[in-house]
């Protein structure tokens, strides 16, 4: 059973050395070769879903060493749920690549997704902090490549603040680990949480000082206030498809949050119980403030997808922030749609940027567009789903989130932000979709700029297969919550988490 | 000793603070890599330093210096050293790209008309 847990890990990192190799064959092979990997990743992924169904804590003893001691990789519902949204973006994100031959504008495209699959599914896996590390900067080595892949002035100066913001991230997560480890003596998640729940209290204010600053560091992967400014650049111009896969990567922010505070600083820690709760709160709110302003202030089409992604982040950090175990399961129900409708506007973006010509995706210039059924289809669906709009899956993940909310002590505010942000997200994108889609009707006989790049109408089919992640989510919402609730019962359960990893202690010691 | 190391730990980490601020790409770089031999040297005395303790390889001996902070340390200096490469690169190519080593490229109107002057 252990097996599956470790393929998710396994694949792309040998995918991507297959790519280096198969690079002299040239681009159709690494795009087969891309497609079959990320195919595969998703069937292992489906698979590893389904081992952790049970509800049982699957740990991977790297080379057999014992649990405090050696490297451990972990599987449970949480881990299982996010490596297969990253495997449905990867393929997504892939095909559109291929589709609109984003992947010839620059080298090593396939490979650097591999690699970037490999880093986050081992973020996804692993249960010690020290490999959480390692595992992220995997996964940002591959995105500095990712993100500036491609060319363009902008997209370098964008870039060239990501990649120093997630140095200075990856400087302070070593301070983290270091105070974690010269306090608490371990790196191993499960142990860190014994430890951390026996420490004695002249040390608790050290190893608070270590939590939070282990916040700020996921703060700047999740994009929380005041660690977001250097996403909306990044995210906008970038390529599409690299964007829509980049949805994952504030989330792994997310998810390490609620990893390693969840069961850290849960409610087994004593007096740093859920220390890191109100700051989540407040900044959530904030951000999500924040983000609806850019949405309204966005000059551009992928500008305004790109304060969309913080906006669906800042949500989420609200609903864990909320510190309610019915606010963390509709979060995850959020987490879904919001990833997977995120990546599908960042590529409806850039199909209808595409199709402007050199009026690009500016708010500026009126543009007739062809294909502007299917498109203005898509932008409708799209729109009504991030917005929050019944009948789709974000009204139903908002909903859930705003009901939990109403018993904690800030409801007032937490309720104000997020409907206002709602409204001015709807009054944005309402403002938006008439002007790319209504106004070019009236001035018909102008004919827009020349279309230069082909309508690709085989990249619709992706977009709208994404899309479908929002009836579907609706329809099948509860399925979906049910096994979000159950994830969330799993990760309520630190002690059962703890005794799963260190079981193997003992037939070490008799041995 | 632990005040030493304390002290070196801080002027690095302030110096790299005060370097990863500046407005041009390379002083940023090197303030990025000041920053990575504070963290270096703080992970290691994270381990509590001991002298002359033997490796974990004798089960007979008293006290032994810890492997952990070691392994992190050699991990984190590879990893440094990588991103310290790459940035360096990215730093040459910014200022390649958008005419100026501003970490900001200096606006897009400046860039632009650093263009039309090159043209013209």
């Amino acid at each position: 059973m252990t097996i599956w847990m470790i393929l998710p890990v396994l694949l792309p990192l040998v995918g991507g050395l297959l790519q280096l190799m198969v690079r002299r064959y040239g681009l159709p092979t690494q795009r087969v070769l891309g497609l079959a990997l990320a195919g595969g990743l998703l069937i292992a992924s489906i698979k590893t879903l389904m081992v952790a169904q049970s509800g049982e804590t699957y740990v991977y003893y790297l080379g057999n060493w014992p649990a405090p001691f050696g490297i451990i990789l972990a599987l449970d519902r949480l881990s299982a749920l996010m490596t297969l949204l990253t495997a449905v973006l990867a393929l997504a994100a892939l095909a559109y690549a291929t589709v609109t031959r984003v992947d010839e504008k620059g080298a090593h495209f396939h490979i650097l997704l591999q690699l970037q699959l490999f880093g986050l599914n081992g973020a996804f896996l692993t249960g010690d902090v020290f490999n959480l590390f390692v595992f992220f900067e995997v996964m940002l080595l591959a995105s500095y490549g990712l993100i500036l892949h491609g060319s363009g002035a902008k997209r370098t100066r964008a870039g060239l603040h990501y990649v120093v913001i997630n140095l200075v991230g990856s400087t302070l997560f070593l301070f983290a680990v270091g105070t974690l480890y010269g306090t608490l003596g371990t790196l191993n998640i499960a142990d860190m949480a014994q430890k951390v729940a026996a420490a004695p209290a002249e040390r608790s204010g050290l190893i608070a000082a270590a939590g939070l600053l282990l916040l700020i560091v996921f703060g700047i992967k999740a994009a929380m206030f005041p660690l977001y400014l250097w996403l909306p650049r990044a995210y906008a111009n970038t390529s599409a498809p690299v964007a829509a896969f980049f949805a994952i990567m504030t989330k792994v922010g997310v998810y390490a949050i609620v990893r390693v505070h969840g069961t850290v600083f849960g409610e087994h820690a004593g007096d740093l119980a859920w220390l890191h709760m109100p700051w989540l709160l407040a900044g959530g709110l904030i951000t999500l403030v924040l983000a609806a302003l850019g949405v309204m202030a966005a000059r551009g089409l992928r500008e305004q997808v790109a304060y969309l992604v913080l906006a669906s982040v800042a949500t989420l950090l609200v609903a864990v922030g909320l510190n309610r175990p019915e606010a963390l399961a509709a979060g995850l129900y959020y987490l879904l749609h919001s990833t997977l409708l995120a990546a599908a506007f960042f590529l409806l973006a850039d199909m209808i940027t595409r199709e402007r010509g050199n009026a690009s995706d500016s708010f500026e210039t009126i543009v007739r567009i062809q294909n502007e059924k299917w498109l203005g289809a898509g932008f409708f669906v799209a729109a009504v789903a991030i917005a929050g709009l019944p009948p789709l899956s974000g009204f139903l993940g908002k909903i859930m989130i705003l009901d939990t909310a109403l018993e904690h002590p800030w409801r007032w505010g937490i309720l104000a932000s997020v409907l206002t942000a709602s409204l001015l997200i709807l009054v944005s994108l309402t403002r938006a979709g008439s002007f790319l889609f209504f106004r070019p009707q009236a001035i018909e006989s102008e004919e827009g700029a020349q279309i230069d790049a082909p309508p690709p109408v085989r990249g619709l089919w992706i977009v709208g297969s994404l899309l479908a992640a929002a009836p579907l989510l609706a329809l099948f919402a509860g399925s979906v919550t049910a096994y979000a609730n159950e994830t969330v019962a799993q990760l309520q359960q630190v002690p059962l988490y703890i005794e799963a990893v260190m079981q193997n202690q003992n037939t070490w010691e008799n041995k | 000793m632990e005040f030493l190391i304390a002290l070196s730990v801080g002027v690095l980490s302030g110096c790299g603070v005060y370097l990863a601020l500046r407005s041009s790409t390379f002083p940023v770089v090197v303030g990025l890599t000041l920053l990575s031999y504070a963290v270096n040297v703080f992970l290691f005395s994270m381990g509590r330093p001991k002298v002359g303790a033997p490796a974990v390889l004798d089960a007979a001996a008293e006290t032994y210096a810890d492997p952990l902070p070691q392994a992190l340390v050699l991990t984190a200096i590879v990893i440094a050293f990588a991103m310290t490469a790459f940035v360096i690169v990215l730093a040459l190519k910014a200022r390649d790209e958008l005419g100026t080593d501003h970490v900001d490229g200096a606006g897009e109107t400046q860039i632009s008309n650093s263009k039309e002057a090159k043209a013209s």
